[in-house]
């Protein structure tokens, strides 16, 4: 049976990890390669990299800590951030990226999701949503949560699935950082209205916002940051816990 | 000396693949080429056919290399221990229909075909870690486990990431299925040769084990 993916996400910022509150108040939270290897060696599914600040000054760091993550991980490794052309996701791959995720740039380009996932393959192909309530919908934002585009988040999730997205990481902005859970309406909305895969992202506090997200919300994966980051949980910790509520995680490793 | 050749055809994560093999392979006995060059397709001792993307992309790609008659000789002919990773193992069919129908390398028989979702109730691609069904023990299954020190083969996963399954025709060639939606092929084997549709390169523990017991091979 297919397990619940859980993939801790570093956002990096100029080669450091930071962690913000709604995408502001940026605190250092230590050495991406060193945070990877110890999440994959603790049983990550997957690991994201976000390079939350994104400019081409700083692609080169961004670029070191991709190719030195994955000489040392061997779980697929997502990256995202300032990605704006088929170059751009070409360098990543070949740094040692499995996946690349973008986001401003497929709402300003839709056509680069239909060109990179038919040069690249949909499965490498990650579509961020950030999306924030308004009124009765959710809408989407871009350039790290700074420009609201006024698209609805739902047909916008459905119009990337037909375009060829491989997968979509949905973050919750109102969530994001304040550990009050998953936005499960969100959630659940957008996994039932595409037939790929909906990674839940933003909010999580503690384990049963884990179990909420899956069970309540239909994310086919769990996303998560700072709890991981400041070590108020640790990966196994949620496993077994998952494990424990009848949710099929990968735990075989985890005993070594 | 083992000379480890991972085949550049132009697609394909082969840096993770790169990175695993060097991972678990001793750096004085292992030589690794990362190329699509006739010379180094001779010289090696060991062929990785890695492959992420469109069935008939790959095959194009790997057409372009010219280096598809040399590749027939060393594995089919010479023996070379062969491993084709996800798309590198689809493409040992006889015939893919991603996008179309194309004919494949022919040297497994079997067809490719998108995964049934008839009832609209998976997800495509099959992206995650699933559960691994070992049909039968082989002498490289059997390595593999002693590999890992495990007796209980219950509960070993592998990654996957792929819409298409390789539907191969001889029963006795499929080593290990795992389920979605409907039976997945997982490992073949057919003397010298190898295909995995989970990517070992990127499944931890297990795939580095995998990966190991083949460098092990011949």
């Amino acid at each position: 049976m297919l397990k619940i993916r859980i993939i801790p996400c570093l956002d990096v910022d100029a080669g450091r990890v930071v962690k913000g509150i709604n995408f502001l108040s940026l605190r250092d939270a230590g050495d991406p390669v060193e945070q990877a290897k110890a999440y994959s060696d603790e049983g990550a599914d997957e690991i994201t990299f976000l390079d939350i600040t994104a400019t081409h000054q700083q692609r080169r760091p961004m670029i070191d800590v991709i190719s030195k993550t994955a000489e040392k991980c061997f779980v697929p490794l997502t990256v995202g951030g300032g990605v704006k052309s088929i170059m751009d996701i070409k360098e990543f791959l070949l740094a040692g990226a499995d996946k690349v995720s973008i986001n401003s740039a497929a709402i300003k380009n839709p056509s680069l999701i239909n060109e990179s996932s038919k040069k690249f393959g949909n499965q490498c192909i990650v579509v961020a949503i950030d999306a924030k309530k308004k009124s009765k919908n959710w809408n989407v934002f871009i350039n790290g949560g700074r420009v609201d585009t006024g698209i609805d988040a739902i047909s916008w999730a459905k119009n990337i699935e037909k375009r060829g997205a491989g997968e979509i990481l949905l973050t919750s902005m109102d969530r994001d950082g304040t550990k009050n859970g998953f936005d499960l309406e969100l959630t659940s909305k957008i996994s039932s209205a595409v037939n790929i895969p909906v990674i839940a992202s933003g909010g999580v506090g503690c384990l049963k916002d884990f179990f909420d997200g899956i069970k309540l919300a239909g994310a086919s994966a769990v996303l998560a940051a700072s709890v991981f980051h400041f070590k108020e949980l640790t990966i196994k910790q949620v496993k077994k816990y998952l494990k424990s509520k009848n949710i099929n995680v990968r735990i075989d490793n985890l005993d070594k | 000396m083992k000379n480890v050749l991972i085949i550049d055809y132009g697609t394909g994560n082969l840096k993770s693949v790169h990175n695993a093999v060097k991972k678990i392979s001793d750096k004085q006995y292992c030589k690794i080429s990362v190329s699509s060059s006739i010379e180094d397709l001779k010289k090696s001792t060991h062929i990785i056919l890695p492959g992420v993307g469109a069935f008939e992309s790959c095959l194009n790609g790997l057409i372009k290399t010219k280096v598809r008659s040399y590749l027939e000789e060393m594995v089919l002919e010479k023996k070379k221990p062969f491993l084709g990773i996800c798309v590198g193992m689809q493409m040992l069919a006889t015939k893919g229909f991603e996008n179309g129908e194309f004919s494949g390398l022919d040297w497994i028989s079997g067809e490719v075909k998108k995964i049934n979702n008839q009832n609209n109730n998976i997800k495509i691609p099959h992206m995650g870690w699933n559960t691994l069904n070992f049909l039968k023990e082989t002498a490289f299954t059997k390595r593999l486990l002693e590999k890992m020190k495990v007796t209980n083969l219950n509960d070993i996963s592998a990654y996957f990431v792929h819409s298409y399954n390789f539907k191969n025709k001889n029963a006795n060639e499929k080593v290990i299925t795992t389920c979605y939606g409907e039976e997945i092929t997982a490992m073949i084997s057919k003397e010298n040769i190898i295909g995995t549709q989970f990517h070992p390169e990127k499944s931890h523990y297990f795939g580095l084990a995998f990966l190991k017991t083949f460098l092990e091979q011949g």
